[in-house]
């Protein structure tokens, strides 16, 4: 009980942790992790399709691939990842020495591998040929998940019950801390983007992931207790299954993203020398997409027969959402506009993020109107759109906050070399990979199949290649990782690590403190 | 203990919530294999008794870190370890917390509200999803409570003014008492706080009761089940998970009845008792949404 006392030693401080710091590590990694893992499986696919034809794996085996890939990359990659860089950064960008629930948030990380040790029991299964793994798809649609779901479906839905919890008191955590915790001075129109994106993240958690839960009890009474929610002969309806996920769906989407804008929003102004512009029309048109984001569930059911009235309101609200986005990708480049730009590898990913983001957006746009997606439904079109906007949008902002604030975290200089390699790499084969899925879609493949027509044949051998490329090119940021963190490589920075850096988290020494700030700064 | 920083406070690390971790984990791996193994369904069975020891270990290990984690949560307040602070971040937790539980209810409300006012509707031939009705099962009446499903489970519906209805007024009133009880712990009236807590839980518990008695009726008597269609379905899904947090709220509030007792709540230090009271008030107000939506119309 000394003047100041660290962290406990050796495991404990890692199984034991309430350091925000030492959370957000955990976070980072176990989603790095998980994004290997599901890369892995995003392999098989491509390998299976590289040609037409069966030559790999069955089809159930294949389905069970897609399924688990998509499970894993967005509940165990790409939210966590996001979670991390709250609990990172948000307590050093509003001045505050740690989370405001600190035992609370190491109870939020550690469920999260024991959630996912459910769902990769089942894959481990799958592998050996002992039992099937969810073959559903990630949408898990009933009566699939129901009547046909494989045993390893209970574990699936108590897997999701734990991702929930998880989520859940992760978000409170996140929003208490941002209500409660901001130094004297930082109002909330002060805010750097990242925390208010977070904040109105944080609020979406908590309004869907109990919606998920109910989902997925629904199927589970379903499957065991004789309910007939999704069952038609019992009065229920399949198609309610649909409209309860895609209410959580939806702004788990922009979950998925909102993040990323606040990434975004804190590197470009960094290394174009200019304060981000429109600051406040960012954060309102934040709050107006996480707002639409509730209206707009049933355009992923456009071919399900709603009603024409239904289908007409959800076009036009998807529609709407283009608006507030638009905004954002203008003021990002109007903040780059004039500036003395300099392109160190985040700002190379966040250039990249804007262009192909926007890529994504478009296709969002196409997908919006009805009678199109009609044809486009299901289809690689899909595919493309989710990904640009999963893969270049939110993978790239979270690769490019790692390079952003990797110096600060350990106050080492990663290898720039590598990671610009990694940068070019990553950018060309990402396009490799899905800008042909376009093609193929709109010809009319459909998605989830282990088999295609020939006609498809030539682009999906390019679109292999490219996802190959793209995944060995993961493996430059993992040694840049482990070259930096654990071989201890690489020369010290300042306080500031990047000249244009401005925010309280540069203010900090880097490596930042065990409790970021001991006494609270003041904001002007 | 812990240390305080000139300014801020920020607790030790703990092992209670790691094991927590696990508890929830042998929890979700105990009810998946038990379920499997007991419920009879036909899907995915396997055998054993495993499920069940796993379940009950997880279980008695959550109850075991609920107690020990909030004893020593208890502990730093009574030492006054905690700031204001603190206590704010505690209460912005708990509110965001039960706005999770009004969304978690929400899913089942959406559910209930779709199949009454659209898919129903639709099995009997309404709109633009006729085909369903004329092409699989043409002599189906759409109605609600649906008493006779598509596929020919029948049921009774739950009359709203004979049990629901008095439970309606029992958990009304324990909102009153409850508040009556608030007021005397800010006012520092110990008998009044203890009488009116204990007169709150008298009422919770008496509703759980008359929900059990409801429940045997159901199913001995009325054909209400779960397998009995969608009626069944939404009616036992909406009142059981309301149940389920009748049971805690009343759990929450016995201990505090058991801390007023001991006298460690004071007029400027319970923020647990303010917790459970609107945790409490929260179910007593889905319970009006419940009697309404689900007995009533």
């Amino acid at each position: 009980m000394g003047e100041h006392h660290g962290p406990m030693k050796g495991i404990k401080r890692w199984l034991f942790a309430t350091n925000h710091k030492d959370i957000g590590a955990m976070y980072l990694w176990f989603s790095f992790i998980m994004f290997l893992t599901g890369g892995f499986m995003a392999m098989i696919i491509r390998a299976e399709l590289m040609y037409p034809g069966l030559q790999l794996v069955d089809p159930n085996f294949f389905n069970q691939m897609t399924t688990t890939h998509g499970l894993i990359m967005v509940f165990g990659a790409v939210m966590p990842a996001f979670v991390g860089l709250a609990n990172y950064m948000v307590p050093m960008m509003i001045g505050a020495p740690d989370m405001a629930l600190p035992r609370l948030n190491n109870w939020s990380f550690w469920i999260l591998p024991f959630a996912f040790s459910l769902l990769i029991i089942a894959i481990i299964q799958s592998f050996l040929g002992i039992a099937d793994a969810p073959n559903f798809g990630w949408t898990f649609y009933a009566p699939l998940s129901t009547k046909y779901g494989p045993a390893s479906t209970d574990f699936f839905i108590f897997s999701v019950h734990m991702m929930g919890i998880s989520s859940i008191m992760g978000a409170v955590n996140v929003i208490v801390t941002i209500f409660n915790l901001r130094a004297p001075g930082m109002t909330l129109m002060k805010m750097p983007l990242f925390v208010w994106t977070w904040l109105i993240t944080a609020f979406l958690l908590i309004a869907v992931m109990p919606v998920l839960a109910g989902a997925v009890t629904m199927m589970l009474t379903d499957r065991h207790f004789g309910t007939s929610f999704f069952d038609a002969a019992g009065g229920g309806d399949p198609v309610l299954f649909q409209h309860v996920f895609w209410f959580f769906g939806h702004p788990e989407v922009y979950i998925m993203i909102l993040p990323a804008f606040g990434i975004v929003s804190a590197i470009i102004p960094t290394f174009a020398r200019k304060p981000l512009f429109g600051y406040a029309s960012m954060v309102y048109a934040t709050a107006s997409i996480a707002f639409l984001s509730f209206l707009v569930w049933a355009h992923h059911m456009f071919t399900v027969g709603l009603p024409l009235a239904g289908n007409l309101f959800y076009m036009y609200m998807t529609m709407l959402i283009a608006v507030p986005t638009g905004v954002k990708v203008f003021n990002w480049v109007a903040t780059m506009w004039k500036g003395s730009m300099t392109f160190e590898v985040p700002m190379l990913f966040s250039i990249a993020f804007v262009v192909l983001f926007t890529i994504g957006g478009f296709s969002g746009l196409m997908l919006a109107i009805t009678p199109v997606d009609q044809q486009y439904h299901d289809t690689y079109f899909v595919v493309a759109h989710f990904h640009y906007v999963l893969v270049s949008g939110a993978v790239f902002s979270i690769v490019a906050g790692v390079y952003y604030w990797l110096p600060k975290w350990t106050g080492r200089m990663y290898n720039v070399g590598l990671a610009k390699l990694h940068f070019w790499a990553s950018l060309i084969f990402v396009n490799l990979l899905f800008f042909p899925m376009h093609f193929v879609g709109l010809a009319g493949m459909p998605r989830r199949y282990s088999d295609y027509s020939l006609q498809f044949a030539d682009f999906n051998w390019w679109i292999s290649i490219g996802g190959f490329g793209f995944g060995l090119s993961q493996l430059i940021l993992l040694w840049i990782l482990i070259d930096v963190c654990f071989r201890k490589k690489g020369e010290s920075v300042s306080d500031q690590v990047w000249d244009g850096a401005e925010g309280l988290e540069w203010t900090l020494p880097s490596p930042a403190p065990y409790h970021s700030f001991t006494t609270p700064p003041v904001v002007k | 203990m812990a240390e305080k920083t000139t300014h801020y406070y920020v607790p030790e690390q703990s092992p209670w919530p790691f094991i927590t971790a696990i508890s929830l984990f042998l929890v979700a791996f105990g009810a998946a294999n038990f379920i499997q193994q007991n419920s009879g369904s036909g899907i995915a069975a396997n055998d054993g008794t495993s499920g069940s020891y796993i379940l009950a270990l997880g279980i008695a290990g959550i109850v075991i870190m609920m107690f020990v984690w909030f004893r020593d949560t208890i502990k730093e307040s009574l030492a006054n370890m905690n700031s204001a602070q603190m206590d704010r971040s505690y209460r912005m937790g708990m509110m965001w917390f039960i706005f999770s539980e009004v969304m978690f209810f929400g899913a089942f409300f959406g559910a209930l509200f779709y199949v009454r006012i659209l898919a129903v509707p639709w099995l009997g031939g309404a709109g633009e999803e006729a085909m369903t009705h004329e092409l699989l099962w043409p002599d189906f009446q759409a109605m609600w409570p649906l008493t006779l499903t598509p596929g020919g489970a029948t049921t009774e519906a739950m009359p709203a003014w004979g049990l629901p209805f008095l439970n309606t007024v029992l958990l009304v009133t324990s909102s009153i008492t409850l508040t009556i009880a608030h007021h005397a712990l800010v006012a520092g009236q110990r008998n009044k706080l203890l009488i009116s807590l204990f007169l709150t839980l008298v009422l919770g518990f008496a509703f759980l009761f008359f929900q059990v008695e409801e429940y045997v009726h159901a199913y001995t008597e009325m054909g209400l089940t779960l397998d009995a269609g969608i009626y069944g379905s939404t009616f036992f899904m909406l009142t059981g998970f309301h149940g389920m947090h009748v049971t805690i709220g009343a759990t929450m509030l016995t201990i505090m009845f058991l801390r007023a007792l001991k006298g460690n709540l004071t007029p400027d230090n319970h923020f647990a008792f303010e917790a459970s009271a609107w945790y409490w008030h929260f179910v007593d107000v889905v319970w009006l949404f419940l009697f309404v939506c689900v007995y009533w119309l």
